[in-house]
């Protein structure tokens, strides 16, 4: 019995070299071919955790790709602009490499979770062009994009402290981390600033893509007795929206809002009697990715610099939604407050 | 005779599963309009078309070989172990934690006893479930999910606020706590392989004499086969259920190590259990759950993922599409433990018949 399994294996072992060599064998013709030269600026993203379909941020980067392919006439491919997909950490090295083996012009990491991976792959390309939105990498060929987060979460608190009638809402944050922290510290400083008595569940799903998560969460506030909800979660927050999307299907006399993250999110909350969209923060990513492209394409690559986008560039904010008149007149108010500097918005809480 | 086909048969399924899955994928690549060919070229190329990629199947395949190793041990025993993937976590945070702990001493002592603490950490939370199953008899397979789940929240609490003051990630290991290799990342053009890979095929060879040479390898097998005949033989079955359990938990938790020492240099809040648990239970199935067999479907593993990361890119195949191939080959290799279990019984009424 020992020596047949050995020899088994031996033949397997045997078998599977000389298919693996076979294939290595085959692939040297591939290499050569698939890198031809090209004239026009190429641009890459490599996600995060998710995909382009997130409905919220790598979704909002792809758009400002896909609006800056139009703005030059380029398509989606290997010469226009691309993107890598990342479903799991251990892949943001070798996505990164892809993208540089590919010959792009510049190269965008879309996520704090990228930066570590980028710090080391940055280092070992000098002459390759990258850019990491939401964190900072110190390095001249690397351009660092942060956004004031916490500005636009902070007019999401005004705005929801205005609008409860139950003086209780809700805060549903993805991942713990230093970004998501800037949401929930601008959120509670928002409503606090309306009105210190509002009461504020503050709860963490752990993860951007747990949809099932995201929706017992807001069952678990809403029965409670919140009534909006503003998740900075991604793909969880769908599950925000649909949980409260039922509970007015079944019970259309309360009045629940969800407050949307990232990009417009106001298609989210369609349902059969209208739509439960407070209003959205927005973070300017597209519109962040698409300045860097035409920057660097005219040879001002940022290298090395730190942007800083908040309310006062117009890279953040929030929609007016379904707000109402005065809501809107009072966020305006304290937009303005935070631009002029009266009032500064905490990154923690 | 009977022997030759056996051999036959042992080859042929997990051979056959794997090409049936690519077939399927094929097909489902055409049924969505997209060129198989340059679908899978796209993929060979991708996980072994330069030194750097091949450097990175090896990377993926380090961990996977280890997990799945550990997962083996506990199959032999007739056990289950679900757990891997939490005992690969832990075994991730506590060498990574020892490493930063101990930053200042000399690389010589600091890499063996952050490689220790890792296995320690893996080993004691599958000692667990062994300890639970030996004197009360519970399932293994309830209590290692369960454990799975503690593991993750129990991680991510201790990362932000033990480790580091409410940070997602802890600082990078200091270099002499580190696997990575400087000619190993030079000979593959800048890769993420270390010199894990080295400890993961000394351990293939260590656990086969294990299991094949060794008094307790002899009785984790009796026991895993018939515990009954293996208790009246005078072997404690309780003793080697716990020993199965904590050499189990323990190459799970060195193939956290792999991860926390060689590939990420750290450790961060996760979202979701490390892939190198169930991806390597995936793979000790495939390799029947030996040590040589582990080592060659690691690798293809390690290829499917890094080679399927390209595929959107140079074929234009879409990454959901990707995943449900890698998803049919993986199907298949489950499906041929059920087509190798029926196999097997109908050929032992044949035998009985026989004998």
């Amino acid at each position: 019995m020992k020596s047949r399994n050995f020899k088994s294996l031996l033949t397997l072992g045997l078998l599977s070299s000389l298919t693996l060599a076979a294939c290595g064998a085959d692939e040297g013709s591939d290499t050569a071919s698939s890198s031809g030269s090209k004239e026009d600026y190429s641009i890459i993203m490599v996600t995060d955790v998710g995909g382009v379909d997130d409905k919220s941020f790598n979704q909002s980067a792809w758009e400002g790709m896909e609006a800056w392919g139009e703005e030059h006439g380029l398509e989606k491919g290997p010469d226009g602009y691309n993107y890598i997909q990342s479903d799991e950490d251990s892949q943001f090295v070798t996505n990164l490499n892809t993208a540089v083996n590919n010959n792009f012009d510049l190269i965008f990491g879309i996520g704090f979770k990228l930066q570590p991976a980028m710090t080391d792959v940055a280092a070992q390309k000098p002459d390759q062009k990258f850019v990491i939105i939401d964190d900072q990498i110190k390095a001249d060929n690397v351009a660092s994009v942060l956004f004031k987060d916490h500005e636009a979460a902070f007019l999401a608190g005004v705005a929801a402290a205005e609008t409860t009638e139950t003086d209780h809402v809700g805060f549903i944050g993805g991942q713990e981390s230093a970004v998501i922290d800037r949401f929930e510290a601008g959120f509670v400083a928002g409503v606090k600033q309306v009105n210190p008595d509002i009461k504020i569940d503050v709860e963490y799903a752990g993860s951007f893509g747990d949809a099932a998560l995201g929706k017992q969460l807001a069952a678990a506030m809403y029965s409670s007795g919140a009534d909006i909800i503003y998740h900075a979660s991604g793909d969880t927050g769908n599950g925000v929206f649909s949980e409260a999307i039922d509970r007015m299907n079944s019970n259309p006399d309360q009045k629940l809002w969800v407050i949307g993250v990232d990009r417009d999110q106001t298609a989210e909350g369609e349902y059969d009697g209208g739509n439960l969209t407070l209003t959205s923060t927005l973070k300017g990513v597209g519109q962040a990715v698409q300045d860097i492209a035409n920057a660097s394409m005219e040879g001002n690559f940022p290298g090395g610099e730190v942007s800083n986008f908040g309310l006062a560039e117009d890279s953040v904010g929030i929609t007016d939604g379904a707000l109402s008149e005065d809501v809107i007149k009072s966020v305006e108010d304290y937009k303005q407050q935070i631009i002029d500097g009266d009032i500064t918005v905490p990154e923690a809480p | 005779m009977t022997n030759r086909k056996d051999t036959l048969n042992n080859l042929l399924v997990p051979l056959l599963s794997v090409v049936m899955g690519f077939v399927l994928g094929a097909i489902i690549m055409v049924i969505f309009g997209y060129n198989p060919i340059d679908g899978y070229s796209a993929m060979i190329n991708g996980a072994f078309g330069s030194s750097f990629y091949i450097g990175e199947t090896l990377r993926q395949a380090t961990p996977l070989i280890l997990t799945a190793l550990g997962f083996s041990v506990a199959y032999n025993a007739g056990f289950f172990n679900i757990g891997v993937a939490g005992q690969a976590l832990l075994g991730w945070l506590c060498s990574v934690w020892v490493a930063n702990i101990f930053s200042d001493l000399p690389g010589l002592i600091l890499l063996p006893l952050s490689i220790l603490g890792g296995v320690l950490a893996g080993a004691l939370w599958a000692g667990i479930a062994g300890f639970l199953r030996a004197y009360f008899n519970t399932s293994e397979v309830i209590v290692t999910i369960m454990l799975n789940y503690t593991a993750l929240y129990t991680t991510n609490y201790l990362i932000r606020n033990v480790l580091t003051d409410s940070a997602d990630a802890t600082p990078r290991i200091s270099e002499g706590a580190s696997l990575r290799a400087g000619w190993l990342t030079e000979l593959t053009s800048n890769s993420t392989l270390h010199a894990g890979i080295f400890i993961s095929l000394a351990m293939a060879i260590i656990v086969w004499f294990l299991m094949k040479k060794t008094t307790s390898g002899f009785e984790i097998r009796t026991v895993g086969l018939n515990p009954s005949a293996a208790e009246y033989a005078g072997m404690s079955s309780k003793r080697t259920i716990i020993i199965s359990m904590l050499i189990s938990g323990g190459l799970a938790g060195l193939g956290g190590v792999m991860e926390g020492l060689g590939n990420f240099q750290n450790i961060f809040t996760q979202g979701a259990m490390p892939t190198i648990g169930f991806d390597g239970m995936a793979v000790a199935l495939l390799g029947l759950s030996n040590p040589v067999g582990i080592i060659f479907s690691a690798i293809l593993f390690g290829a499917l993922k890094i080679g399927g990361n390209s595929m959107p890119m140079i074929s234009g195949v879409p990454t959901e599409v990707v995943d449900i191939v890698i998803a049919s080959i993986i199907f298949f290799v489950g499906a041929n433990y059920l087509i190798r279990y029926f196999i097997d019984k109908r050929a032992r009424v044949n035998k009985g018949g026989v004998k």
